[in-house]
């Protein structure tokens, strides 16, 4: 048992290793390692997770010779370890789903390239999710920055230069921010690590000595990262990022990368400042309000698109609202629906881009949305896929997204001030999520009579498996998310 | 108030410096102008860190003349955090250089607004 403490730190070095070999070795070879890299750190978090689970406790593994105050630390508990496991098995599916026109989109000689660039990414989630140093997030947050610009751009054209450019050019003003947050905290409590900073800023709090530089910090650090998951007035990069890069990459990108950063912000609320510390602050309901704003802009938005990929996209925009929506209502229900909301999005979204490179491949290449009318029939496993997802993100019960919907809805009962709002716009977002979501199925189940060219069977196998292990992962979440929040409670009361 | 600003003297430069680059980086539309912007954001970060982490009348913790009392040197940390933050800023730097070269050779222009235009252009 003592020995299963050691495998967030294998799997960090893992993934890192991994991205140096690949990029001396052949395309095909790189991704194979690549595959067998993250279906090994599945496998070593399902055991953190067990382990963490079993015992039920956190841990602290000291990386390097020095202790506590001096040294760099990991730390993981039931949530950082079913973090990890998601993430691995979202990435996974998503590569898998994508990979076919991974080949077709990008340069032969760059493929090995691609495959370094989902490796740092694993290992910059894996750091920003087990870590317990705030500049080792600090700098694991640039390379997720970089390697996810990677992966926008790797697919070139114009559009994804123009939306690399655009996410680059957000992301350091988000990092800037985080960065000079981060240095006003280490200045006023002399720590870096967060159990450290926690006990000074309580301390600090208590006597309420350097009240404006702790308020600054936060805002600093929560605007930051805000910014870089692209919540609502920040999300300009995010529909032209999702749209025209490589399929994984968007799914990957949606799915994970904005998720990393939500993750951090998550611990540096209960870890660092404190979670009573937050809420005294407004700047929760900053986060509330914006969070509103990018439950109704994004999915209006999203209708008014009439490219099936830039639909999703900006659907992003307005799940990343109900996340923070989730944080500021400043509950801890609250939080729990949030995180299983950024559960839930991530399968689902990953899901859909899947399932829409699905249509559009039977309907000559096409995202418009006149020309998919009856790729439902064309290709029936996305066909179904896309069905899923949609009625998932409306919140149809059966799927997860009806489990964080409902979630959300209970916790804001608890905060007299924002139970209205927040009842308000969660029944105006699902509308706007059926207008669009149901005008896409119906679209793609309407009968034509055209020739398009039918899917190879060699590929549609390995593609069905990929879509129904998606449906699959949606249903089990939809269905049994009882054991999944309160693993999601027991992970939040070992934050503390 | 102004007595703080004059006795900080060399943080209130530092805080001046992150919010030119903060505005350059937000709103100019020269791509190389906004580069810079980013690069005053770093620069302004790290001369805060510098400052907060100098305390008048010690020096560098090297130790030198066999003095090994603590008192006499600073804080090593904030020097290493300014070295590791110039280590990501120049990588970032190197990568936004590459994107404008490459926006550039498109598009023969380094107007963000004008590349949006000509993509606009582009898919109608």
């Amino acid at each position: 048992m003592e020995f299963m403490s050691n495998f967030p730190c294998f799997s960090l070095i893992l993934s890192m290793c991994a991205a140096i070999v690949s990029s001396a070795l052949s395309g095909k070879w790189a991704r194979r390692l690549n595959t067998a890299v993250i279906a090994i750190i599945g496998m070593l978090s399902a055991g953190t997770l067990y382990l963490t689970y079993v015992t039920n406790q956190s841990y602290v593994y000291k990386m390097g010779r020095f202790s506590a105050p001096w040294g760099n630390e990991i730390r993981f508990g039931n949530l950082e370890a079913m973090m990890a496991l998601f993430f691995s098995v979202i990435m996974l599916l998503s590569i898998w789903g994508g990979r076919k026109h991974l080949l077709a989109e990008i340069d032969g000689f760059k493929e090995n390239l691609y495959y370094v660039l989902l490796d740092l990414l694993m290992s910059s989630l894996l750091a920003l999710v087990y870590t317990n140093d705030l500049f080792t997030a600090y700098v694991f947050v640039e390379i997720n920055t970089i390697s996810a610009c990677g992966l926008i751009m790797i697919r070139e054209n114009g559009h994804t230069l123009e939306a690399a450019t655009r996410y680059m050019i957000m992301s350091l003003i988000g990092s800037g921010l985080l960065l000079f947050g981060l240095c006003i905290l280490y200045d006023i409590t002399g720590h870096l690590l967060m159990s450290n900073i926690k006990e000074q800023v309580t301390l600090l709090v208590g006597t309420g000595e350097y009240h404006i530089p702790l308020v600054v910090a936060i805002v600093f650090i929560s605007v930051g990262l805000a910014i870089k998951s692209a919540l609502f007035p920040f999300h300009s990069w995010l529909p032209d990022a999702y749209g025209y890069s490589t399929v994984s990459s968007a799914a990957i990108l949606s799915s994970l990368v904005s998720k990393g950063y939500i993750f951090l912000l998550i611990k540096v609320f209960y870890r660092v400042i404190g979670f009573e510390v937050i809420c005294q602050s407004k700047v929760i309901n900053v986060l509330f309000v914006f969070g509103l704003c990018g439950m109704i802009f994004g999915s209006l938005s999203a209708i008014r698109e009439n490219d099936i990929r830039r639909m999703i996209a900006f659907s992003s925009v307005a799940q990343i609202g109900y996340i923070y929506m989730g944080f500021g209502l400043g509950t801890e229900t609250g939080m729990v629906a949030s995180i299983f909301h950024i559960l839930s999005h991530a399968a689902t979204k990953s899901m859909l881009f899947i399932a829409a490179v699905g249509l559009t491949d039977v309907s000559g290449q096409s995202k418009k949305f006149i020309d998919l009318t009856g790729a439902g029939y064309r290709n029936i496993i996305a066909g179904i896929t896309f069905t899923v997802g949609s009625l998932s993100m409306v919140g149809v019960p059966l799927f997860s997204g009806f489990i964080s919907k409902i979630l959300f809805a209970q916790s804001c009962v608890s905060n007299e001030n924002k139970m209205l709002p927040t009842l308000i716009c969660l029944a105006i977002s699902t509308i706007l999520n059926a207008i669009y979501f149901m005008k896409t199925v119906l679209r793609i189940y309407t009968p034509v009579h055209t020739e398009h060219k039918k899917i190879k069977w060699k590929y549609a196998i390995s593609y069905g498996v990929v879509c129904l292990l998606f449906i699959g992962l949606n249903i089990l979440l939809g269905m049994c998310s009882e054991p999944v929040v309160s693993l999601i409670r027991s992970g939040i009361s070992m934050f503390a | 108030m102004f007595g703080n600003i004059i006795g900080n003297f060399g943080q209130a430069v530092a805080v001046l410096l992150f919010v030119i680059g903060f505005a350059n980086l937000l709103l100019q539309k020269n791509l190389i102008k906004k580069i810079i912007g980013m690069n005053f954001i770093d620069t302004g970060t790290y001369l805060f860190l510098a400052e907060k982490g100098y305390i008048a009348g010690r020096v560098a913790p090297i130790i030198t003349g066999g003095v090994t009392d603590a008192e006499k040197y600073i804080n090593p940390i904030p020097s290493g955090l300014v070295l590791t933050g110039i280590v990501v800023s120049v990588s970032v730097t190197a990568l936004m250089l590459s994107l404008t070269i490459r926006l550039y050779q498109r598009y023969h222009t380094l107007d963000m607004d004008e590349i949006s235009t000509i993509l606009k252009k582009e898919e109608n």
